[in-house]
């Protein structure tokens, strides 16, 4: 069961491999649409990645719940496999 | 007492292939231009469209004869040859009759079998797998497969999923018999779980689509898709030559090829110029990169059709 910081660090990884976000600018307040400039089919790839790296089920319907970096690290671990 | 035996052919493979695209080009700014709230920005980031054509002036059949006129001429295949026509497409008229029989009749085909195939955006690579296996089981000799749509008249421009990205237009091709394989197994399926994910309007019988649902299914499956077509003809990604996969949106072509790792492939990026035209889009974009003279006579193709169904069809094919 990863760390809330290995959790935030994973995220960091993935928005940079998916939407080329720079490591130092993800943080937990900040908007995927609004600050990071990930649009909702982005968010699509965001949520598959983060489902292999931390073993979760994201189902598309939870996305316009996760609107900040926060909230998916919350999300994530709130539901382990 | 068993019936006669089927006497078979070898192999099939692609004798050659043809396309139209309709006159009417429509932009981004004239979507704009018509009241649509999007810029141009956005349709290029998000979908990769810079320009589609629509069927001011033509019917479907009309777009449908144009192309098989071509791919007839570009197969060296007379009409008269032609043992069955196959038309895949999701956007006749009416439902009643199909129209693979008046095809044939415009062509000067002599009562061919024929039927229309409604596999959606998969329609001409199932349309293709089917007509060598009717080949192959020496039921057929010259086989032409049309994937021809008409999305224009099922389509709200102002519908914020589907309005910007479809398209008309029309591919065909001819397949015949061969002494070796040319059309690799076909790799199919489907996740009719999903059937709601690209839908009909009742009310305005427009389409209607869940982009994040179809992005997730197409991204997240097709690759597997690709890679096993590839095994399945015996061919690794690395010798393909192209890879055609349905252009229903720039970032799916990206993210499947990029899963796909075909680092000598043309990749087809037809829906730049052309929309999104279904069961047409494998054809049109593969024949124009054949027209270009982008691939060489004999190298493997590999295609992938998915879309509504949910159902998906890959196959590699040697190029004419």
């Amino acid at each position: 069961m990863a760390t809330t910081e290995e959790i935030l660090a994973g995220m960091a990884e993935i928005l940079n491999e998916v939407a080329d976000v720079a490591p130092e600018d993800v943080s937990v307040e900040k908007s995927f649409t609004d600050d990071l400039d990930v649009d909702s089919l982005s968010m699509v790839e965001v949520a598959m990645a983060a489902e292999e790296k931390f073993g979760v089920k994201i189902p598309d319907e939870e996305l316009p719940n996760l609107k900040t970096v926060g909230d998916a690290v919350s999300y994530i671990e709130k539901n382990p496999s | 007492m068993p019936l006669t035996t089927y006497v078979r052919p070898a192999g099939t493979r692609v004798a050659g292939f043809g396309h139209y695209q309709p006159s009417t080009v429509v932009t981004n700014a004239d979507l704009i231009a018509q009241g649509v709230d999007t810029n141009d920005d956005w349709i290029q980031s998000r979908v990769g469209i810079v320009e589609r054509r629509f069927a001011t002036d033509e019917s479907l059949l009309d777009m449908a004869e144009a192309a098989s006129s071509k791919a007839l001429a570009n197969a060296g295949v007379a009409a008269s040859d032609i043992d069955l026509v196959i038309l895949a497409t999701c956007t006749n008229e009416q439902q009643v009759p199909g129209g693979s029989a008046a095809l044939a009749a415009r062509l000067g085909i002599n009562s061919p079998g024929a039927y229309d195939l409604n596999a959606a955006c998969a329609g001409f690579v199932y349309g293709l797998a089917s007509a060598s296996n009717a080949v192959l089981a020496g039921q057929a000799r010259n086989v032409l497969v049309v994937g021809a749509e008409k999305l224009s008249d099922y389509t709200d421009i102002f519908d914020r999923g589907t309005g910007i990205i479809f398209a008309d237009g029309a591919g065909a091709a001819v397949v015949t018999v061969s002494d070796e394989t040319g059309i690799g197994p076909v790799v199919w399926g489907s996740d009719g779980e999903n059937a709601a994910a690209i839908t009909t309007d009742p009310a305005s019988r427009t389409l209607r689509q869940e982009g994040q649902t179809v992005y997730r299914w197409a991204t997240g499956t097709m690759g597997g898709v690709a890679l096993s077509a590839c095994e399945r003809a015996g061919i690794a990604p690395s010798e393909l030559a192209a890879f055609v996969p349905h252009q229903a949106n720039l970032r799916i072509i990206e993210l499947i090829a990029k899963k796909l790792g075909a680092e000598n492939a043309v990749i087809a990026r037809d829906i730049v110029n052309s929309g999104n035209t279904s069961s047409a889009s494998i054809p049109l974009a593969l024949s124009k990169m054949l027209e270009r003279g982008e691939i060489a006579s004999g190298a493997p193709i590999l295609l992938v059709g998915f879309g509504a169904g949910l159902t998906y069809a890959g196959q590699v094919i040697l190029a004419p």
